[in-house]
């Protein structure tokens, strides 16, 4: 993350991390969670689910588990979770 | 099978909703989901037993929601959600009861029933899609439809001016009074968690799309509404009730607008109708 001054106690805060889960079948493609993610972890796959939408996929590491994309997703298609050990 | 990373795992709320319903009815980028989706983390996060819960709506689209939470609930007529619900406040005053219904539902054929609700301070929680039409049958000019817009009724725009349902409720008596948009997930869910713990009748809007039935007749993709959600709304708790309107050229006001104290209908009418009966502990107490 870039700062524009680097706060006096970023050496000592533990930044959440997560891991986001789809489940692609369940996705109708409204596209909700790859525009709304803050830290943009989401994008459009090129593969179709069994409904014939693409689904979203994962394309960094930066998931802070903030389970935004899980409130807003109207399908209960996508949930975050911690991840440790990085 | 193909690979799965998610197998074994389970979405969070999959214990609320009758998963075997899913996929539900809504189109592809309805926000009546999402609504939903608040209400069941709302409902969670309050750690209220779920068998302390009911939840019931009326038609519509947005009266489905009733059909996919996975506790005791009524799909009740239309526009009737309001009156079954008060049914059960009165019998079972223990019992969380949640209204989950839509604009047209709860304030054309309701609208009745709502403002009669809201006077008698019944204690519901009153949430209401409102995404300005009638989705469920094709899209009809309703009671918030914004002037000039079209439905398949207007064709050449609405004529008239729609309700401001949080001063309508205001007038009529509620206790608890917001707006919010399904795009303010967070807010909304925390909203109608402080709605279900507390006594009284309270009233939450949320704005939501209708991509098919509204956004189609008014050049206005799933996703340009949920823009204007985000650029063209203020967030201003307390706000005066009268300035309210939704028309997002100006800005709509979102927020907590009312929460006051009030004696509610069941509690008033069990103190004045149903007094305790006289044992021989409370008249020896006397
Ligand atoms: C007594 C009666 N009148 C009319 C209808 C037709 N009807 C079904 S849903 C609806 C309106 C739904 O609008 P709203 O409550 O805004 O829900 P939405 O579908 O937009 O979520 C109407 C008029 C009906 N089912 N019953
Ligand atoms: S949990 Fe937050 S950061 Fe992670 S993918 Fe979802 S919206 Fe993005
Ligand atoms: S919000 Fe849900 S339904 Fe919409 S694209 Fe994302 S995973 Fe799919
Ligand atoms: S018709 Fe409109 S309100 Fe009904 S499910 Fe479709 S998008 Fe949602």
């Amino acid at each position: 993350m870039k700062y524009w001054r680097v706060p006096l106690d970023s050496g000592e805060i533990q930044i959440t991390r997560g891991r986001v889960h789809i489940i692609e079948d369940r996705c109708k493609g409204c596209g909700y969670c790859i525009e709304y993610c803050p830290r943009e972890v989401l994008e459009f796959s090129k593969k179709f689910n069994a409904k014939g939408y693409h689904p979203p996929q994962v394309k960094n590491e930066d998931c802070l588990n903030c389970h935004y994309c899980e409130l807003l997703c109207p399908e209960f298609a996508i949930y975050s979770e911690a991840a440790f050990g990085q | 099978m193909k690979h799965d990373e998610t197998a074994g795992m389970a979405h969070p709320l999959e214990d609320l909703v009758r998963m075997d319903r899913i996929p539900h009815i809504w189109c592809p980028g309805c926000g009546i989901g999402s609504v939903f989706t608040s209400c069941l983390t709302a409902v969670k996060q309050t750690n209220i037993p779920y068998n302390q819960f009911t939840m019931v709506s009326g038609i519509g689209c947005s009266g489905r929601g009733a059909g996919y939470i996975n506790i005791d609930s009524f799909h009740t007529t239309h526009g009737r959600a309001i009156p079954f619900a008060s049914g059960i406040k009165m019998a079972r005053p223990d019992l969380n009861v949640i209204v989950f219904s839509g604009d047209g539902d709860l304030f054309a054929i309701g609208g009745n029933h709502f403002i009669h609700a809201a006077r008698r301070n019944m204690d519901l929680t009153v949430i209401c899609v409102n995404n300005l039409t009638y989705g469920m049958t094709g899209g009809q000019v309703a009671a918030t439809t914004p002037f000039k817009a079209r439905s398949s009724t207007t064709a050449l725009g609405n004529p008239d001016t729609p309700f401001n349902l949080p001063l309508l409720a205001y007038a009529s008596g509620a206790t608890y009074v917001a707006r919010w948009t399904m795009l303010h997930a967070r807010d909304l869910a925390d909203c109608i968690q402080e709605a279900i713990l507390r006594r009284g009748f309270s009233f939450i809007e949320v704005l939501s799309p209708c991509p098919i039935n509204y956004g189609r007749r008014n050049r206005e993709k799933t996703l340009e509404t949920l823009k204007k959600y985000h650029d063209n709304t203020i967030v201003k708790n307390g706000a005066s009730p009268t300035e309210l309107e939704v028309d997002f050229n100006k800005g709509v006001i979102l927020g907590k607008f009312i929460d006051i104290e009030k004696p509610t209908c069941d509690e008033v009418y069990r103190r004045m109708y149903r007094p305790p009966e006289e044992t021989t502990e409370n008249r020896k107490s006397r």
